[in-house]
């Protein structure tokens, strides 16, 4: 019963809202089911699957608000669980920052959910594995990966009339391909909506081709180099542009502390900060990768752009911060869209006389909130390029660049490929800081 | 969880229902009073003896099944109100089954005899898939059965039977404690986790555990709205495996920072209120001290610091499921692979000494069995600067010779594979008396650090750079003031090499890692890292001021 149809869900949320007594009351199902199979030195080591559905209600009195949670549904389950709730909202003191619960909304009809990745079984798993690994040894090379995927729901309905439902399938896919003797170490990543768009060889053959040339790597100087940054070195293990994304918030910038506040109080919203070709917008109905169409509040998650040709367009704002300061609030989408061109990764290579290739950063820590500094290394395929080829592999090296500076340092935006959920060009960026060499492979 | 997950977490708070979402915040809500009561023993023997014998029935080898009640309490609040309190209860169970040399792992909510018999049979069809991918059977090391067995945190003060009300009281006077000292915004929280775990396996064990763990935190913010600066002070409270009592302060666990500092450190109890106070105060004076030129510099760690680069630079490189490549795709594989070891290469210099153990008091990691049942012990990991040993499970030891585990298994949840987790990693104190003035007193030009900051280390676990929470000059001698914008970059054996000796045991205090992240799909761990204050010499310090 993890995947629940709308009408069923919608049953469950109506009958768990007539057993509150509260003045406004919300609840929220959510449900999944994940296949997973993970697999290193070139063998299966572990695989699973887990289904769930829970409840989440919120009751209030007045400013008062109480959640519970549970994960059975039979009669006597469900009202305690409102009871539950409705006892803590009596015992918590008054919110200061309480907003109504919202009363009905118009949400974008969802793209999320794809019959064939529902589908998904364990020996098509098993499968995955199995061809990755055979691939790999074909050419004596080691794989590790892992092949995540399943459907799930959420539906949301409150006292207030709001009602809400999405199914959603997703598959996420990695694999890291190193040479037997350790010296080499290639890197592929993806996530799908649709299974059939997945193609376990090309991209177990892409972290190959980068594991078999990156072997015999040499040290360069650290310091400032032009990079040409995959998309997986844009967004994935925490990535230094997504933490931009993450870091739109109002509320920090009004307080005073986040890159965005303005000196002597106030935000950076309308100012002009990253270089001009930068725009970064967001779309649930985006083909390539959909997104929620409602948030945890029920607001509707609709196409609004975040940074439009360099300047600061719009930022999150929470109800509470949104009602405070007289604008409409936000909800945060579940992905986002960087705009690019056509150029392909080799296309920027071409274009570029000398650089630096990265296909993933990796451990990526925040440094400095103030600039947004952040740290990290290079990672599974690291390579120096001159006069638009790539003449070598390169050993890895730490940086110390802040995503601020980077989207003001721009050299050329290419085409973007879906990554996270999100749509991520690659981009050449001038001026890249590295700090120190690092002897990982 | 560091600093910026758990502002995060925070600022999630406000939409609570986001909350079940979260690692280890899913379950049942439970009232406070349904929290104190355990399971009988007895009933859990006859459900785990249910998936055992059928295991056992559909053709497994070796079965071990884990019953799980995972009780989790949580409390947010910033400045002077509370913004969330969350009890959550998880319940379920995982049976692990071992087929012609495959294992195979289902879980299960419905905790019957008959739901515990069914997922025994799926764990062991999905064995049975898996054999055929399976190129080495798998090699249990022996273990004997304890028969029926039970091991508790020795807690004082049970924080479940603690009113939330004193809880809440407890984190608003913190947070009024550092807006009377100039804090700006103050965000706290109390991580609360109790896990009443039953095992059972086909060994004949049957281990009863209730471990506890707690963590008060906060994070103190000082903006200056003419310059625009802000700068943050998070707590230097450690999380630890203690009961409520950890919040009670006693002035015998209290360390004083070296002179010139306004530091103080905390072991077996943590004064909230005195720590709130003292950062809004710290958190101030950053915004106008002196900004790092960047160089070499003796280091002078405090152990509040000192604990996260021994988990980064110690613990994970030698996880032995990293160093043989399980984690390759996602945490990493090892500089300290097992030829490196043979050739005898030094980790750190003489006064290197780091052990592992589960049974610490206090520690995070202190527990009576492990999570395939194996009794917890110590062992040596380097000595005098030599790398000895690895931390390994019951499926790994033939791999290095050995007939015994180490007792460091761990699954987060019920739900979740047991595997090879890091167990408390610490490095001895120094033999002779030395106290942290005496060791300041002899470095010409260093810097003092105490706090975890920002940690980054590459996937081998060669480079990493480290800030701190607060910093401050050493100048001939002595606490010449504080430093900002300070992170030191070192290769892990040149770091260890240059190790210069550690204070006396009278310093020895922990850091823990709450919510440590490791394998696919991530389970989190906690884990305690033992020091004294050390010296480090000659290591390079970068200015991490930028402008944007």
């Amino acid at each position: 019963m993890a995947i629940l149809s709308k009408d069923e869900a919608q049953a469950i949320l109506k009958k768990v809202l007539g057993f509150s007594t509260a003045d406004e009351c919300a609840a929220q199902l959510t449900g999944s089911t994940t296949g997973n199979i993970r697999y290193a030195r070139n063998a299966v080591s572990t695989a699973g699957s887990s289904s769930n559905v829970s409840l989440g209600v919120e009751a209030r009195f007045g400013k008062r608000s109480g959640v519970a949670t549970c994960n059975q549904f039979d009669d006597a389950t469900l009202r305690r669980c409102v009871q539950r709730a409705e006892e803590i909202a009596r015992l918590a003191p008054e919110d200061p920052e309480y907003v109504p619960m919202l009363g009905p909304q118009q949400f974008l009809t969802p793209i999320t959910y794809a019959a064939s990745t529902a589908a998904i079984s364990p020996d098509f798993r098993a499968q995955v594995a199995a061809d990755s690994i055979a691939l790999c040894e074909g050419r004596k090379l080691t794989a590790a990966g892992y092949l995540e995927d399943g459907p799930s729901f959420t539906a949301i309905r409150n006292s207030k009339g709001l009602e809400g439902y999405q199914q959603l399938t997703n598959l996420d896919f990695s694999v890291t391909v190193r040479t037997a003797d350790g010296t080499g170490s290639g890197y592929a990543v993806g996530d799908f909506t649709d299974v059939t768009k997945f193609d376990t060889k090309a991209m177990t053959k892409r972290a190959a081709d980068k594991a078999a040339g990156s072997v015999g790597a040499k040290a360069i100087e650290p310091g400032k180099y032009t990079v040409i940054l995959e998309p997986a070195a844009l967004v994935s293990d925490e990535g230094i542009l997504n933490r931009l994304i993450y870091a739109l918030d109002a509320r920090s910038a009004d307080e005073g502390r986040s890159f965005l506040s303005k000196k002597g109080g106030g935000n950076k919203l309308g100012e002009k900060m990253f270089d001009s070709r930068v725009t970064i917008y967001s779309d649930p109905l985006n083909t390539s990768a959909p997104g929620r169409v409602f948030d945890g509040d029920g607001l509707p998650v609709k196409p609004m752009t975040w940074i439009d040709k360099g300047v600061m367009k719009n930022m999150y704002y929470s109800r509470f911060w949104a009602e405070k300061n007289k604008k409409p609030a936000t909800a945060f989408p579940s992905g986002f869209v960087m705009e690019g061109g056509t150029q392909s990764v080799e296309d920027l290579i071409k274009g570029t006389a000398k650089g630096i290739l990265i296909t993933r950063l990796w451990y990526i820590r925040d440094v400095d909130p103030q600039t947004l500094l952040v740290t990290g290394l290079t990672r599974d395929g690291t390579f120096y390029i001159e006069n638009g080829k790539i003449k070598h592999p390169i050993k890895n090296m730490r940086f110390n660049e802040s995503p601020v500076i980077m989207l003001n340092n721009i050299e050329a935006i290419g085409k973007p490929q879906r990554l996270g959920g999100n749509m991520v060009p690659p981009l050449k960026v001038r001026d890249f800081t590295f700090t120190s060499l690092s002897d990982a492979v | 969880m560091r600093r910026r997950d758990f502002v995060g977490l925070t600022g999630l708070a406000a939409g609570s229902l986001l909350l079940p979402s979260l690692p280890g915040m899913g379950g049942i809500f439970v009232e406070p009073e349904q929290l104190l009561d355990t399971i009988d023993p007895a009933l859990k023997k006859r459900l785990a003896d249910a998936a055992l014998n059928a295991a056992k029935a559909t053709g497994a080898s070796y079965t071990d099944v884990r019953i799980g009640r995972y009780l989790n309490q949580y409390v947010f609040t910033r400045e002077k109100q509370v913004q969330n309190i969350v009890s959550t209860e998880s319940f379920g169970a995982g049976v692990r089954a071992l087929v012609n040399g495959a294992w195979g792992f289902a879980a299960t909510n419905t905790v019957t005899e008959a739901g515990l018999a069914e997922a025994a049979r799926t764990a062991v069809a999905i064995a049975k898939a898996n054999q055929k991918v399976q190129k080495t059977p798998v090699q249990l090391a022996p273990q004997k059965g304890y028969g029926e067995v039970s091991w508790k945190t020795p807690i004082e003060r049970n924080f479940f039977e603690v009113p939330v009300k004193e809880k809440v009281d407890l984190l608003l006077a913190a947070n009024g404690k550092a807006l009377d000292n100039g804090a700006s915004y103050v965000n706290s929280a109390l991580f609360q986790v109790n896990e009443q775990k039953y095992f059972a396996s086909t060994d004949g064990s049957y281990i009863d555990q209730d471990i506890h763990r707690i963590w008060p935190t906060f994070d103190v913010t000082v903006v200056d709205r003419t310059t625009g600066k802000f700068r943050s002070r998070g707590s230097m409270a450690s999380p630890m495996g203690l009961g409520y009592e950890y919040l009670t302060p006693r002035a015998s666990d209290k360390m004083a920072g070296p002179q010139g500092t306004s530091v103080i450190g905390y072991k077996q109890r943590y004064d909230m209120l005195e720590d709130a106070a003292l950062a809004a105060r710290q958190a101030k004076e950053k915004l106008t001290c002196k900004s790092v030129v960047p160089g070499k510099y003796d280091l002078v760690l405090d152990p509040s610091h000192l604990g996260l680069t021994i988990h980064e630079s110690v613990g994970h490189p030698l996880e032995l499921d990293r160093v043989l490549g399980y984690e390759a795709n996602y945490a990493g594989t090892s500089f300290a692979t097992l030829d490196w070891k043979a050739k005898g290469a030094p980790y750190g210099s003489k006064q290197v000494n780091i052990v592992a153990d589960k049974l610490q008091p206090g520690s995070l990691g202190a527990v009576g069995y492990d999570d395939e049942g194996v009794k917890t012990k110590e062992w040596d990991l380097i000595k005098e600067g030599k790398l000895v040993d690895y931390q390994k499970i019951r499926d790994q030891a033939h791999i290095l010779g050995q007939k015994e585990s180490d007792g460091c298994c761990y699954a987060d949840s019920w739900s979740s594979v047991q595997f090879q987790r890091m167990p408390n990693v610490s490095l001895r104190p120094g033999k002779d008396k030395l106290s942290v003035d005496e060791m300041i007193s002899k470095v010409d030009k260093g810097i003092y650090i105490a706090g975890e900051g920002s940690y980054s280390i590459d996937q081998q676990r060669y480079n990493f750079q480290f800030g701190g929470k607060v910093f401050y000059a050493i100048e001939k001698g002595k606490i010449a003031g504080m430093l900002e914008d300070v992170a030191y970059q070192a290769n892990t054996q040149e770091f260890w090499n240059s190790c210069a000796g550690s204070c006396d045991a009278s310093d020895y205090r922990f850091l823990g890692t709450f919510f440590d992240g490791k394998g696919q799909p991530s389970q989190v761990s906690a884990v305690s890292h033992g020091s004294s204050t050390t010296r480090f010499n000659g290591v390079n310090v970068i200015n991490t001021a930028r402008k944007i």
